[in-house]
């Protein structure tokens, strides 16, 4: 049972034998002495919806402005297919993007925007007209396709740019920032009508994000960068639990980082875990590693507020339990996030879901706390 | 409606009065029925009888037009190239010393261009003649197109041109399909300015004109020298009215345009 399920699992960049779509092999750009692009090296796979998320300037939108073909490396190569695509015009490629701005020709109705690029083709008008109301169809937007792009609603511009981009079945899909100019609501229900598209489609997405939330809805693997390189890249769940950085670890949701030394001292034989000392006074951490750490090594755990438990006594099934002060309440609604003084000054978030009225939840200001966590609950992390 | 204050009131009445009575003493002038221009002999229309039997007149409108038609469609495409390459163009060699010699005609006194395209038209021995004209009239107005169509192609979303070559569309086409229809207002209000500037351009035209190729200005200039004569209040009277309903029908068509638009956008929404 649990095999045949991971057989099922959507896994190409695992498979040896899968040729990617996408290579960036040693992918260098600069403009001027600034360099957006270092020395990068990246494969993409068939049918993926992959995220670049960074901060604004980490290089994500030169990477796909280089895909689309409005940039071109100053050093290294970038394959789809095998081929290198350098020496190939924007128009040429079996690329599509959708702008950030949309970019919807303000001329034309939804039906003419949708059938821009089809009409360069030179399909015949039977073709393009079924193309058309096919990719309408998909969107939805039927009843719109006579209107011109400011007769309809943001939300409406961003399918019909969605349309226009797929009218051509390209072999990869180039989204900037596609949702960043919805409202909040409107851009979760487009996250799941993107996957959904997505999946219909087949089509391989490379979405560009700052906002890590969609980047962990959409995406089958996710690739953090920060100025022109990438720092990890790998499924949004293990981005999430096995940060290989504090850089990821703090760029995605929130998170406690708990410096300390390494040390194996009293451990015996005992090899996939290790003691941190954080604090005078504090006995030591005792968290999960497969990392081969020098003795006092500096290290950082990187613990998530919801894997942290907060209790009145002391709990006794937990390997990990520290001692502090209520010192203020975030409430949420559904959840709330405690933020517990240590003795040495140090803040620890924690979380719990909100399973009772808030008028019977057990701590408040000023309250002394348990703080416990599992060996597992956190990430021993090197900088 | 507010009322306006007395202080406003009198500013108002005062500048418009500056501006209109000159024209408005014009136009009365034509319908006069005397022979001189200054005394009132009573409402007549005879004055526009004669200018419309006096074929020199006809003649200079006649060339007028042609000159003005000819020379502010090529200043249009010249100056719009010209714009769209510094715009759009990159950083390329000499682009600063170019960007900034397009616009140097606009300073340069008009006696000063009139007399260095005579003295080129006399070098390589070109008979001066209408088509004299229409060369002179696009060098100097071709700037002010590219003026017009620069400033509008600098706020233009870029986006939009790599959309269309992101769609496969040659940049030509990208150039032709979306970008000329978006800055088309921008480029027909420059094709107008250039009009106007060849219809009432007197100093560069009697430089570059033939004895066979007089414009109006000129005709209307030399007449006046010889006494003002009530047909060419007359004809300035014609000219005032097909300028007057030009500038309102384009001003209420744009007015509505604006309007139409802002109601179907709030109706997207």
């Amino acid at each position: 049972m649990a095999d045949a399920a991971a057989q099922q699992v959507f896994a190409p960049w695992n498979a040896p034998e899968a040729k990617p779509i996408i290579q960036f092999r040693n992918v260098t750009k600069r403009f001027g002495d600034f360099t957006a692009i270092d020395d990068l090296t990246l494969d993409i796979h068939e049918k993926e919806f992959f995220s670049l998320l960074g901060p604004s300037g980490c290089g994500k939108t030169t990477m796909m402005r280089m895909l689309a073909g409005f940039e071109t490396p100053t050093e290294g190569t970038i394959l789809l297919d095998g081929q290198d695509i350098a020496p190939v015009p924007p128009n040429k490629r079996a690329v599509n993007m959708m702008f950030q701005s949309y970019a919807l020709f303000p001329h034309l109705s939804v039906w003419d925007n949708i059938a821009f690029g089809l009409r360069r083709e030179g399909l015949d008008k039977d073709r393009i007209g079924n193309r058309v109301e096919e990719m309408l169809r998909l969107v939805q937007l039927g009843k719109f396709a006579q209107r011109k792009p400011h007769q309809i609603s943001g939300g409406q511009r961003q399918r019909v740019a969605l349309a226009r981009s797929l009218a051509k079945a390209p072999k990869l899909l180039l989204l900037d920032e596609p949702l960043g100019a919805l409202d909040k609501k409107l851009r979760q229900e487009t996250q799941f009508e993107l996957m959904d598209i997505q999946e219909t489609t087949g089509t391989t997405f490379v979405i560009v994000t700052h906002d890590q939330e969609e980047a962990m809805t959409v995406s089958s693997r996710v690739a953090v960068m920060d100025h022109g390189k990438i720092v990890q890249v790998d499924t949004p769940d293990r981005i999430y639990e096995e940060p290989n950085s504090v850089y990821v670890a703090d760029f995605l949701g929130d998170v406690n980082i708990i410096r300390g030394k390494a040390s194996r001292k009293d451990m015996g034989a005992d090899t996939d875990h290790v003691h941190i000392h954080f604090a005078e006074g504090q006995s030591p951490l005792w968290a999960a590693t497969k990392r081969d750490l020098a003795e006092g090594t500096e290290v950082a755990l990187a613990i998530r507020p919801e894997k942290v438990t907060i209790t009145r006594d002391r709990p006794t099934d937990r390997n990990n339990a520290i001692r502090g002060k209520v010192h203020d309440i975030a409430y949420l609604g559904n959840i709330s996030t405690y933020h517990v003084e240590l003795p040495g000054g140090q803040i620890i978030k924690a979380q719990t879901a909100n399973t009772r009225r808030v008028a019977r939840r057990s701590f408040t200001w000023e309250d002394e706390v348990w703080l416990s966590f599992t060996d597992t609950a956190g990430a021993v992390l090197v900088d | 409606m507010r009322r306006l204050s007395w202080f406003n009131a009198v500013s108002l009445t005062l500048g418009f009065a500056f501006l209109y009575i000159p024209m408005l003493i014009l136009i009365v002038y034509s319908f006069n029925g005397g022979k001189l221009v200054t005394v009132w002999a009573g409402f007549s229309t005879k004055w526009y009888g004669e200018l419309f039997r006096n074929e020199a007149f006809l003649d200079a409108a006649l060339n007028t037009l042609k000159v003005a038609l000819l020379s502010s469609t090529f200043a249009t495409v010249l100056g719009t190239m010209a714009a769209y390459t510094i715009v759009r163009g990159g950083r390329f060699f000499g682009r600063t010393l170019f960007s900034g010699m397009i616009y140097a005609p606009l300073v340069m006194p008009e006696v000063i261009t009139g007399l260095s395209l005579l003295l080129l038209f006399i070098a390589i021995g070109l008979d001066r003649s209408i088509i004299t004209i229409v060369l002179a009239h696009t060098t100097f107005s071709m700037c002010y197109v590219s003026v017009v169509v620069s400033s509008r192609l600098v706020t233009f979303d870029r986006s939009l041109e790599e959309a269309a070559l992101d769609l496969g569309s040659t940049p030509f086409e990208a150039f032709r399909l979306v970008t000329l229809p978006i800055i088309a207002p921008a480029v027909i209000s420059g094709w107008l300015l250039a009009f106007t500037l060849s219809l009432d351009d007197l100093v560069i035209a009697s430089f570059t004109a033939g004895p066979s190729s007089t414009t109006l200005p000129i005709k209307i200039f030399s007449a006046v020298r010889l006494g003002v004569s009530p047909e060419i209040n007359a004809l300035s009277t014609i000219l005032i009215s097909i300028v007057a309903v030009g500038v309102i029908t384009t001003s209420l068509m744009s007015k509505r345009a604006i309007m139409r638009r802002q109601k179907e956008e709030q109706e997207a929404i």
